[in-house]
């Protein structure tokens, strides 16, 4: 079997990507007949069609990568690949419109509003950052609507820092998502699967010391993971079947990450929905599957078969 | 289905040596702008970051059958290891090299050195203890700065204008570090074509420079790698050849040929030169041979000077091409006009950060470098730096269009949250090889 990993691609995420493309790919390596690690350039088409691809898994992370364009693309050349479909994918990026999905599945996500730039324009920028200090008080997280690996968040605690977080949000994209900033426990749930059969993996609790941003992320140090996390029996049912809920209600596919806080309630607040989750030295899924105690080439090869044996996404 | 709950263990920091470092290691972090950059080196992205010379403009199948040769027929010696001090032939050669910037020197006052990078980090080994304080031009560059940092030094920036470093200015900060007790090591100075502000130390301001340091007791470190680029006139004299005891000189193949070679060289007062000899044996044992023989070889037998004219001229009209783009698509922003090196170093419209709006210009495929990398504590926001020396002038046209369009769109954000300060501080970067 050729398994094809896609990794780089053009956007803002392109290094996280390379990383965990890389990572997957050395992990296969010795186990299928043949892997080969493909950037998203004019080389991708024909090496799909005439390269003897027999599944794909595209591990961009980004626009194109997560906003369900490259599914399309895998999808109209008719190749079988490793993960959600380009519609459930299309759902999930957009931040605002999953919290809507979720939400009507009853599923907690922190108070959140979405504002494009030109509103900011069109009313006052003043005004508005007033609004959402007095709607949801302080501290509130400031990230862009679509993206990921923690590129363009801030965490804002005092009034006079909304602004530049604002404009540090926009260099990222278009629309700001200002939500709520959750105090609780921070937890990664990976999910592996699709449909009745996934499995919630064992979480993976982050603790940060100082702000979660991407040198946080992506440095070892600033971060302490617990893998498995800290939770009582009652805290992990929760965050397990939370994880599982928005996997099957986002109709995610093969392998998810939903990012959540376990809040001083009980209740688990969605924070992210991840339909490629980073598989770096430093990520949180290959964490999770260590501390389930599975053997992550294998796991990376049952996901690669399973993908395979299921074929191409027909035409809806 | 649901895994049982497993018992929870110890956290992790992901790193079983984090609690082993240096302090200074732990300020060494893959920064949001480095990641950024990653995109650069897609074809699609023009990149005015680079600090890359033109390659292509070398006789590659020429200096291939070279290296033929030398692995054929002096291999033993090529792949072997050498002197520490460098290849004596090579040395010979550098003097040759040097003499067009007014420099006398002996064979034996040459180190030669893993690049010149090497020799800044061994001029700083053997100087700097922590705390020292090392007085450097504001901007300065990002490389030196990154091995200043590595050993805790205490840069203080001093400002250049159009005719390079102030020497008032230089006098009172060095009155004024004596007068707060502050030991001061040593000037790092780029006086040619100055990377990244593209600006020339006068000739008449050379001197004057090299009394001030003398009077305070203070080193000058003069790195030169581009002081044979200029583009409308014979080189000025080296610093070093006007104080051969009070100016250790930095010199490099790297712009002027090939960095790939990684060979640089360092002239020094005797004392000082034995010791960074033991320092580079230290350090790395001896320079490449191969290399060496690679440079010495091309040196002897290649028109090096007819080569560094046609850059000249190929720089010259990249430049042009830069200058008038900018004219034409951000009239808005100002900038210097270098009459020789790789570098434009631009003053953003006010309000601007170049560091913050550095995604939205990957985003329109167009990278640069954020005037933060050449301030030692981050500052400096306000200004980029733009190399024109590695695209083609149309790929430079581009790539300045692009910029524009990046600004137009920074300066909407800008006008509707006011100024809000810029990318958040405390955040040193630590740029790829490649921008150098």
């Amino acid at each position: 079997m050729h398994a094809m990993i896609l990794a780089g691609g053009l956007s803002h995420e392109r290094d996280v990507s390379i990383r965990s493309g890389r990572r997957v790919h050395d992990a296969l390596r010795g186990s299928l007949d043949r892997v080969s690690l493909q950037d998203v350039d004019t080389e991708l088409i024909p090496s799909l069609r005439f390269g003897g691809v027999d599944v794909v898994w595209p591990l961009l992370h980004g626009a194109s990568g997560e906003d369900g364009s490259l599914q399309a693309l895998l999808e109209l050349v008719g190749v079988p690949y490793v993960g959600t479909t380009s519609k459930s994918a299309r759902v999930a990026w957009n931040k605002a419109v999953a919290k809507a999905v979720l939400g009507r599945s009853g599923i907690s996500t922190p108070d959140y509003v979405t504002l494009p730039q030109s509103l900011f324009r069109e009313v006052g920028a003043e005004h508005v950052l007033d609004l959402i200090v007095a709607r949801f008080e302080l501290p509130v997280v400031v990230k862009p609507a679509r993206g990921g690996s923690a590129l363009g968040i801030s965490v804002v605690h005092k009034r006079e820092d909304l602004a530049r977080a604002m404009v540090h949000c926009f260099a990222y994209g278009d629309t700001a998502l200002v939500e709520r900033a959750v105090e609780g426990i921070e937890v990664a749930m990976s999910v592996l699967g699709t449909g009745d059969d996934a499995r919630a993996l064992p979480g993976v609790e982050v603790v940060v010391d100082g702000e979660y941003d991407y040198d946080a992320r992506y440095n070892p140090g600033r971060c302490e993971y617990f893998a498995p996390a800290r939770l009582t029996d009652e805290q992990s049912r929760i965050a397990s079947e939370t994880a599982l809920l928005v996997h099957r209600t986002m109709d995610l596919r093969d392998v998810s990450r939903v990012d959540m806080i376990l809040d001083s309630e009980g209740r688990a607040q969605v924070i992210d929905i991840n339909v490629a989750p980073g598989m770096t030295e430093t990520s949180l899924l290959p964490q999770a599957a260590e501390a389930a105690g599975l053997d992550l080439p294998t796991v990376y090869r049952e996901l690669v078969e399973t993908a395979a044996a299921r074929g191409p996404v027909t035409a809806t | 289905m649901t895994e049982p709950t497993p018992t929870p263990r110890e956290g992790t920091r992901l790193d079983p040596w984090y609690g082993s470092y240096a302090q200074r290691a732990h300020q060494m972090r893959a920064s949001e702008i480095r990641a950024l950059f990653a995109v650069a080196s897609r074809p699609e992205v023009v990149s005015l970051a680079g600090g890359m010379p033109f390659i292509g403009g070398l006789p590659l199948e020429e200096l291939g059958e070279m290296t033929r040769r030398i692995i054929v027929e002096q291999g033993e010696v090529a792949l072997q290891y050498g002197s520490g001090q460098g290849d004596e032939s090579l040395r010979e050669k550098i003097l040759d090299v040097m003499a067009l910037e007014g420099i006398q020197a002996h064979p034996d006052d040459v180190v030669v050195t893993t690049g010149s990078q090497q020799a800044l980090d061994l001029v700083t080994t053997v100087f700097i203890d922590p705390g020292d304080v090392i007085v450097a031009e504001a901007p300065s560059y990002v490389g030196a700065l990154g091995v200043f940092r590595a050993h805790e030094a205490d840069v203080v920036h001093v400002p250049m204008d159009a005719e390079g470093l102030i020497p008032e200015a230089l006098e009172q900060t060095l009155a004024r570090l004596k007068a707060a007790g502050k030991r001061v090591k040593f000037l790092y100075t780029v006086p040619n074509f100055h990377n990244p502000g593209g600006v020339t130390l006068t000739l008449e301001r050379r001197p004057r420079i090299l009394e001030i340091c003398a009077s305070y007791g203070v080193l000058v470190l003069e790195d030169n790698p581009y002081g044979l680029l200029g583009f409308d006139r014979d080189p000025l004299p080296a610093m070093r050849s006007m104080s051969p005891e009070g100016v250790i000189y930095l010199g490099s193949f790297s712009k002027t040929f090939a960095p790939g070679y990684r060979v640089g060289w360092a002239v020094a007062p005797h004392a000082v030169r034995e010791k960074l000899v033991l320092a580079s044996e230290a350090a790395i044992l001896s320079p490449s041979n191969a290399s060496q023989m690679a440079i010495a070889t091309y040196l002897e037998h290649f028109d090096w000077q007819g080569q560094i004219k046609k850059f000249q001229v190929q720089y010259r009209e990249r430049r042009d091409a830069m200058i008038s783009s900018l004219g034409e698509h951000i009239p808005e922003a100002s900038w210097n006009v270098p009459d020789g090196g790789f570098y434009v170093w631009v003053k953003l419209p006010e309000g601007l950060d170049a560091k913050s709006m550095l995604p939205r210009a990957v985003t329109a495929r167009v990278a640069y470098v954020a005037g933060s990398a050449f301030y030692i504590d981050g500052s400096g926001t306000d200004h980029m730096r733009l190399s024109y020396c590695f695209p083609t002038p149309d790929r430079i046209r581009e790539g300045v269009r692009r910029l524009a369009t990046v600004v137009d769109s920074e300066l909407e954000t800008v006008r509707i949250f006011g100024n809000p300060g810029g990318a958040r501080e405390g955040t040193v970067d630590f740029p790829a090889p490649d921008i150098f």
